[in-house]
């Protein structure tokens, strides 16, 4: 199915631009114009086709429907719906306090927080066209398991503990509210018609389109250079064999490198192509995206320094035992 | 004259809202208040999810994006 996308990059680069496929300038051409191609009609096709479906799913009613749920399906719900709703991550603030007044358990707050850059419709995309639905299906699996872990690890400490005290006020109040019986803004039912589908899908569209193309462009820009330039074999030869150490290495290599999914996805590739376990891969991308300075900073107005700390150890060892485990069973998939 | 408030913890949507709001004002030419609320205690308590919010006379009318220019000039004009 995507075959057509490598047959025009093959006329642009080989064809129109006369390079030679065996030349490194040609190889890390081809790569990146077949991948730039294939992500953005990808990207235009699903956003909209997707968009078009969950049109009427939001925070909102996320909240509504978490509320009062027992907690064991509470985190795994939280998760769901982080990989699933659509937020920009400028609104975690907002979202966590509007699901903490309502009375929902930190946990499955965060539950849902931490799900949700690591797992979306672009990210999942990208993961499908560029490494296959195995590969994509244990990205996702994993990224749910540590938005689920996380949670339960949150509440098993009373994380709550380390909110802001008024944080902490609107959490007990809306507890209080809860089990009173006092529902908080239950929203009606929206139905929404084709047309108002439509509008909104052709908004989102337009939207992430306008906000991730400079992060496709630079991760296969990067991709393509390391598929081109860094030495066959030099990757393979040197972490090809799944060193313990460079699992936590890659973690680590990955917080400063601030980036959403859709940059780091095709490095990802390119990497693992050029002999990168899939563990190792899988640990530093998630580090880039879920573990970036500038969110948990973000969160600093309503944490405590302890809980943020906490929240990002947290993170960086899932990370590395994941890395770890998926290099372990790599023989076995 | 009418305040504006727009929630929003200093986003880049929340900049272009609060610059179309003052725009669309200058345009038609009635002089109205743009006020910004950064403090998560603030939106909280207006119950806003999703920024940039906005508040016209303490009603919450909008939320969850940049508004259009016609939702602006029916909110000024209202």
């Amino acid at each position: 199915m995507f075959q057509i996308f490598t047959d025009f990059a093959g006329w642009i680069v080989f064809g129109l631009m006369g390079l030679l496929p065996s030349s490194k300038l040609g190889d890390a051409l081809h790569f990146f114009v077949e991948d730039v191609s294939k992500i953005a009609v990808l990207l235009a096709v699903m956003i909209y086709a997707i968009a078009l479906i969950r049109a009427t799913l939001n925070v909102e009613r996320v909240r509504d429907y978490l509320l009062g749920k027992h907690r064991a399906i509470g985190y795994v719900l939280g998760s769901v719906f982080g990989a699933i709703t659509p937020f920009c991550s400028c609104s975690s603030i907002p979202v966590f306090l509007g699901f903490t007044s309502a009375g929902i358990p930190i946990g499955i707050t965060m539950s849902f927080l931490i799900t949700s850059p690591l797992i979306n419709e672009v990210a999942v995309l990208l993961l499908m066209s560029l490494l296959g639905w195995k590969f994509t299906l244990l990205y996702v699996v994993a990224g749910m398991a540590i938005g689920i872990f996380g949670g339960v690890f949150l509440d098993a400490i009373r994380a709550e503990r380390w909110l802001e005290s008024f944080a902490l006020e609107a959490l007990q109040r809306g507890q209080a509210d809860q089990s009173a019986g006092v529902n908080h803004g239950v929203k009606e039912q929206t139905v929404m018609s084709f047309a108002e589908r439509h509008q909104f899908a052709k908004a989102e569209t337009v939207d992430i389109f306008s906000r991730v193309w400079k992060w496709v462009i630079v991760g296969v820009g990067l991709g393509a250079a390391l598929h081109g330039f860094v030495p066959d074999g030099w990757i393979e030869a040197h972490l090809g064999g799944g060193q313990w150490w460079s699992v936590p290495a890659a973690v680590l290599l990955g917080i400063p490198l601030y980036s959403n999914a859709v940059g780091v996805i095709p490095v990802m590739e390119s990497l693992i192509v050029n002999g990168l376990p899939i563990g190792t891969a899988l640990a530093f991308c998630m580090s880039t995206v879920a573990a970036s300075f500038p969110e948990f900073i973000l969160l600093k107005q309503v944490m405590h320094w302890r809980l943020l700390a906490t929240l990002f150890v947290i993170l960086l060892v899932a990370f590395t035992l994941l890395g770890w485990l998926f290099n372990g069973l790599t023989p076995y998939l | 004259m009418k305040v504006f408030k727009v929630l929003g913890t200093g986003c880049a949507k929340c900049v272009s809202t609060e610059q179309r709001l003052q725009q669309v004002a200058v345009r038609i030419g009635i002089e109205v208040g743009v006020e910004k609320v950064q403090d998560p205690r603030q939106i909280m308590a207006y119950g806003v999810m999703t920024t940039p919010a906005i508040v016209l006379d303490e009603k919450l009318v909008h939320q969850g994006g940049i508004p259009t220019v016609g939702q602006i000039e029916a909110w000024i004009k209202e």
